[in-house]
């Protein structure tokens, strides 16, 4: 370690796998929790308790889809009794009557609404849910209504990118401070999908204009948040900021890990909270210690003045394609393996053109084993 | 449908707030206040933190100038300027109210 253990600012809790949306995209693993699986109402107290005092002071409440959990109104009246901002991530479908009432009255202090299209018919394709969108629709009504501010995420591909000029004007309809333009991240059900999802570079050129233009004319109206597509960047995103280094993230069975896809990195293995505190884990777990700060790093990234900016870059996708977790992300173009991305790109482009519609998507479910491709 | 909302402009005439989405938090493991918003926390300086705290609903931007002048013994004009300068940019993050 180069520089002091700090304690961290956020978790991403996965309350459930549970949803009943299938979106070829989820970031979940292709191995699915059941329920049974599932921490109980207090563990997860105690947890978020643990979080606190560690320093925690936003909790992202996830899935899965976190409604689906009977006992949310208690979790989000345990992390306000702390002070813990909260920030409930939720595909807005079958939330029964009274209950989003109940989560801001419980302390809830923000919603995020996910919207697969912008079109009913994309939105309800992509999720494979028929009729999604009009609950969507009333959901984000129902949270305006209930006093709450309120984030639309537009997770972003090959399907839906000419849509982003609608989402936009969705967003804005509905009452949104903040949408996030995101597109997606070939990792879980993403990387299966990869060849149907990846959008083309005129798209995705298109969008960086149309999203910078949003921006300038809806400053102070609304905020945009726009996640660029990896495969087609010079540099890598700071994937969760860096590794374990102010955030961290807990899958429904009370696995604790720096970020949603460690799992696929065979070399590592993680610890489940209870057989440790959460304390313990986060400052000696050697999962968690594999990649902090830049000691771990390698050429060319331990001497590039980029270093502490983008940390590396994603570990999980140079895992995926390096074939090496240590490796500079092949998303940045000193990597030496960065052409790849453009020859993925390249095969998902031809791939595509063989097979035009989404029958080819592996829509998640559990129980569908599958290969990442 | 809701008419869309316009950039809020300061003036010192402005009574600013914090809208439900943010909040100013002490954190005791920091020792320091933390503005909490929907993705991002922000750790303000203590210059930030008096105008933040000063956005009350109730006073005007003009009222918060004078009254942070008096406190930091200095010249309104350039306290005017900052203050407005860092409302502005706030509020145009839509973390401030006006
Ligand atoms: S991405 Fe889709 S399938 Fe996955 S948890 Fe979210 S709504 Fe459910
Ligand atoms: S070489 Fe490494 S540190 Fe430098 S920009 Fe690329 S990924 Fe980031």
């Amino acid at each position: 370690m180069n520089e002091p253990l700090l304690p961290p600012i956020g978790m991403l809790a996965e309350l459930t796998h549970r949803c009943p949306l299938q979106c070829p995209y989820c970031s979940n693993p292709l191995e699915l929790l059941k329920a049974n699986r599932e921490l109980d109402t207090q563990t997860w107290l105690d947890l978020f308790s643990q979080a606190a005092d560690l320093g925690v002071l936003q909790v992202h409440l996830s899935g899965g889809e976190p409604t689906l959990r009977r006992d949310l109104e208690q979790l989000i009246a345990g992390l306000s009794a702390r002070g813990v901002y909260t920030n409930l991530i939720t595909a807005g479908v079958g939330i029964a009557e009274g209950r989003i009432e109940a989560f801001a009255a419980a302390g809830l202090d923000h919603l995020q609404l996910s919207f697969q299209g912008a079109r009913p018919a994309t939105t309800d394709r992509i999720g494979n849910h028929k009729g999604g969108h009009e609950k969507k629709l009333e959901t984000a009504r129902r949270a305006r209504a209930a006093g709450l501010p309120l984030t639309i995420n537009a997770p972003i591909h090959r399907h839906n990118i000419e849509e982003v000029p609608e989402f936009i004007d969705l967003a804005l309809s509905l009452g949104a401070e903040r949408l996030e333009i995101a597109n997606v991240q070939y990792a879980g059900w993403a990387l299966t999908n990869r060849d149907q999802l990846m959008p083309e570079r005129a798209a995705v050129d298109r969008q960086a204009e149309i999203v910078a233009a949003a921006r300038e004319r809806l400053t102070g109206i609304m905020n945009i948040d726009f996640v660029p597509p990896d495969y087609f960047a010079i540099y890598p995103k700071p994937c969760m900021g860096g590794w374990a280094r102010d955030a961290f993230m807990v899958t429904p069975d009370g696995t604790v890990l720096p970020c949603h896809a460690a799992q696929t990195i065979p070399s590592l293995s993680f610890e489940r909270f209870g057989t440790r505190s959460l304390a313990e884990i986060w400052t000696d777990s050697p999962a968690f210690n594999a990649f902090r700060g830049t000691d771990w790093m390698l050429e060319p990234c331990r001497s590039c003045e980029r270093r502490e900016i983008d940390w590396g870059g994603c570990r999980c996708q140079a895992m995926a394609i390096a074939g090496d977790a240590a490796a500079t992300d092949p998303a940045c173009v000193k990597s030496p393996i960065h052409a790849r991305m453009a020859m993925l790109i390249d095969e998902a482009q031809r791939a595509a053109a063989v097979s035009s519609n989404d029958e080819q998507f592996v829509y998640r479910r559990i129980g569908v084993v599958t290969e990442p491709a | 449908m809701m008419p869309l909302r316009e950039r809020a402009l300061v003036s010192p005439r402005s009574v600013p707030s914090l809208p439900k989405h943010v909040r100013i938090q002490y954190d005791p493991v920091r020792q320091a206040f933390a503005v909490l918003s929907p993705e991002k926390v922000f750790w303000p300086n203590d210059i930030s933190l008096d105008i933040l705290r000063r956005c009350d609903g109730r006073s005007t931007v003009g009222h918060i100038i004078a009254e942070l002048a008096a406190d930091y013994d200095a010249e309104q004009e350039a306290v005017a300027a900052d203050v407005v300068a860092f409302l502005q940019e706030w509020s145009d993050k839509l973390l401030v109210k006006l």
